[in-house]
């Protein structure tokens, strides 16, 4: 068997006093797609920002394509082909569309992805590339954020709420394009609130529960009831 | 008539406002870093140039191939091991440093050259003019530093614009942390913009220094010329920045005017009531962004 493309072993994390994440454990395959899913301060966010380099580990391992990440910094690991779509998007507002497209891919990382090709997937974007990026819609936001993420040419991509104060028509369309991301070789691991989009697209899922893994399945064998436990906690007597 | 020839003279001392407001500009407009050493930084630039001159025995023009380097690598090390680690949140740690930066250069330059007045001697272009009118004439120096801010604000402003690096710059600016998520290191970044705002200083100081005489407490002076161009022109915008010190020279110039025939106050007041009046009624600056900054 492979070496997984992302291990992470007892990762534990958090800002300044406050401890987010306690011992998390996951493992992500090359081509696979896995939905973390969880409540509302569950440590989703964290884990992301924490893999992406931007919140530091406090304890623990992870190992991207057999390599130690411990203290690499958020910029190289883009080199190294992890991309995070951040949560609120979080695109240069003073920057065009295009321009923000172009930094997406300022690292300089062979890959298939270039503008056309996320046009492509992303059609969405081509009447707005000569826009600032700051008077965009929601749902156009994300697809360009997807799209600025892509031109780093990731091996794994972070994809952090992409549904999030979206209208549901919105949502599905940029999920459309997620197959033929996934069909390009990059392994996608997404946090999403959207229960039912998340186990529709993911081939496991794991779920957070105040910063621990309270359980972690594929769609077909977890039940929803478990879900349910494991989203909000059990109340024990 | 002698108010077209100052508001042309005020036009061509808004170039040196300029480059001095050039790295002030730039320094804000992409890590919100105010530098309170800058004017300081200039007038060590111009004993630098002093020294070179004096060392090499070459004239000031050429010095400026010894002293921008010199000074932009000292830009470059001053970011990386000392301003970066008061960028945050909080402006005042960066405004302490760089106080305190200044109020040490100013000693060691006093120690070194002592209080003495000092110029940089350029020869005959100091003294050449062009005869436009009967009434104006235009100095060879001073419209050659008038074309040097155009050129490197125009140039900063393209790479800014259509670069790769520019890009990057931008970004940074926007957002330092999203940055890092496009492979940008943000630390490297900001050295390197500290490199240029000190190789634009350093330029702004040794013209100062042909212009006229210096000493080694006249930073601060520097400065607040700076400032007010920067702000009069809206931060953050380096086009902004090359209007505002034109706008500034203008007033102080046409301020002289008024002070040579009316004997009321001094030119130097007038530039400070425009920038005070610019502040009251458009914070924001000439170019500037309404609700940044």
């Amino acid at each position: 068997m492979t070496d997984p493309l992302l291990e992470v072993d007892g990762l534990s994390a958090g800002y300044g006093a406050f401890q987010a994440l306690f011992g998390v454990d996951l493992t992500v395959a090359e081509g696979e797609t896995v939905a973390v899913i969880g409540a509302n301060g569950a440590g989703k966010t964290t884990l992301l920002r924490t893999l992406a380099g931007l919140v530091p580990a406090t304890g623990g391992s992870v190992h991207f394509a057999g390599r130690d990440l411990l203290g690499i910094p958020a910029h190289r690991r883009v080199a190294a082909g992890i991309a995070l779509v951040p949560e609120g998007r979080r695109l240069f507002p003073s920057l065009t569309v295009e321009e923000n497209l172009r930094v997406g891919g300022h690292g300089g990382r062979p890959g298939p992805w270039d503008v056309g090709r996320v046009l492509g997937v992303l059609p969405v974007i081509e009447p707005l590339l000569p826009r600032p990026a700051g008077v965009l819609s929601g749902g156009e936001s994300q697809a360009v954020a997807i799209g600025r993420a892509l031109m780093s040419n990731p091996r794994l991509m972070l994809l952090d709420e992409a549904s999030l104060g979206l209208a549901p028509v919105v949502v599905r369309g940029l999920y459309e394009a997620l197959p033929d991301i996934i069909g390009s070789g990059t392994t996608v691991l997404i946090v999403e609130q959207d229960i039912s989009q998340a186990l529709a697209v993911a081939d496991r899922v794991v779920c957070l529960l105040e910063g621990r893994v309270s359980l972690a399945g594929t769609p077909r064998t977890v039940a929803r009831d478990d879900i349910t436990a494991a989203y909000f906690g059990r109340v024990r007597a | 008539m002698s108010w077209v020839n100052a508001a042309v003279q005020g036009v061509l001392l808004g170039g040196l406002f300029a480059l001095f407001a050039t790295g002030l500009s730039l320094a804000f407009g992409v890590m919100r870093f105010v530098n309170l050493a800058h004017g300081d930084l200039a007038i060590l630039a111009a004993y630098l140039a002093v020294s070179t001159t004096a060392t090499l025995d070459v004239d000031p023009f050429v010095s400026l191939l010894v002293v921008v380097p010199v000074m932009a690598v000292a830009g470059y090390l001053a970011q990386r091991f000392v301003f970066d680690r008061t960028i945050g949140p909080d402006p005042l740690p960066a405004i302490l440093v760089t106080f305190g930066l200044g109020v040490v250069i100013q000693n060691l330059l006093l120690e070194h050259y002592s209080a003495d007045s000092r110029g940089l001697d350029a020869g005959a272009i100091e003294t050449r003019s062009i005869r436009l009118t009967d009434d104006v004439a235009v100095g060879w120096f001073p419209l050659l530093t008038l074309v040097c801010a155009v050129v490197v604000l125009v140039a900063l402003q393209l790479v800014l614009s259509r670069t790769r690096a520019g890009r990057a710059f931008r970004a940074t600016s926007d957002d330092p942390d999203t940055a890092q998520l496009m492979g940008i290191d943000d630390r490297s970044v900001h050295a390197r913009v500290m490199a240029i705002a000190f190789a634009t200083v350093a330029l702004a100081g040794v013209f100062l220094g042909i212009r006229q005489t210096f000493g080694p407490a006249e930073g601060p002076t520097v400065l607040l010329v700076g400032f007010e161009a920067v702000v009069i022109g809206g931060l953050g915008s380096l086009w902004g920045t090359l209007v505002g010190g034109i706008v500034l020279g203008v007033a102080q110039a046409v301020g002289n005017q008024v002070d040579v025939r009316y004997d009321l106050l001094s030119g130097v007041l007038f530039g400070h009531l425009l920038f005070l009046a610019v502040l009251a009624f458009r914070p924001q600056g000439l170019f500037g962004r309404k609700g940044r900054a």
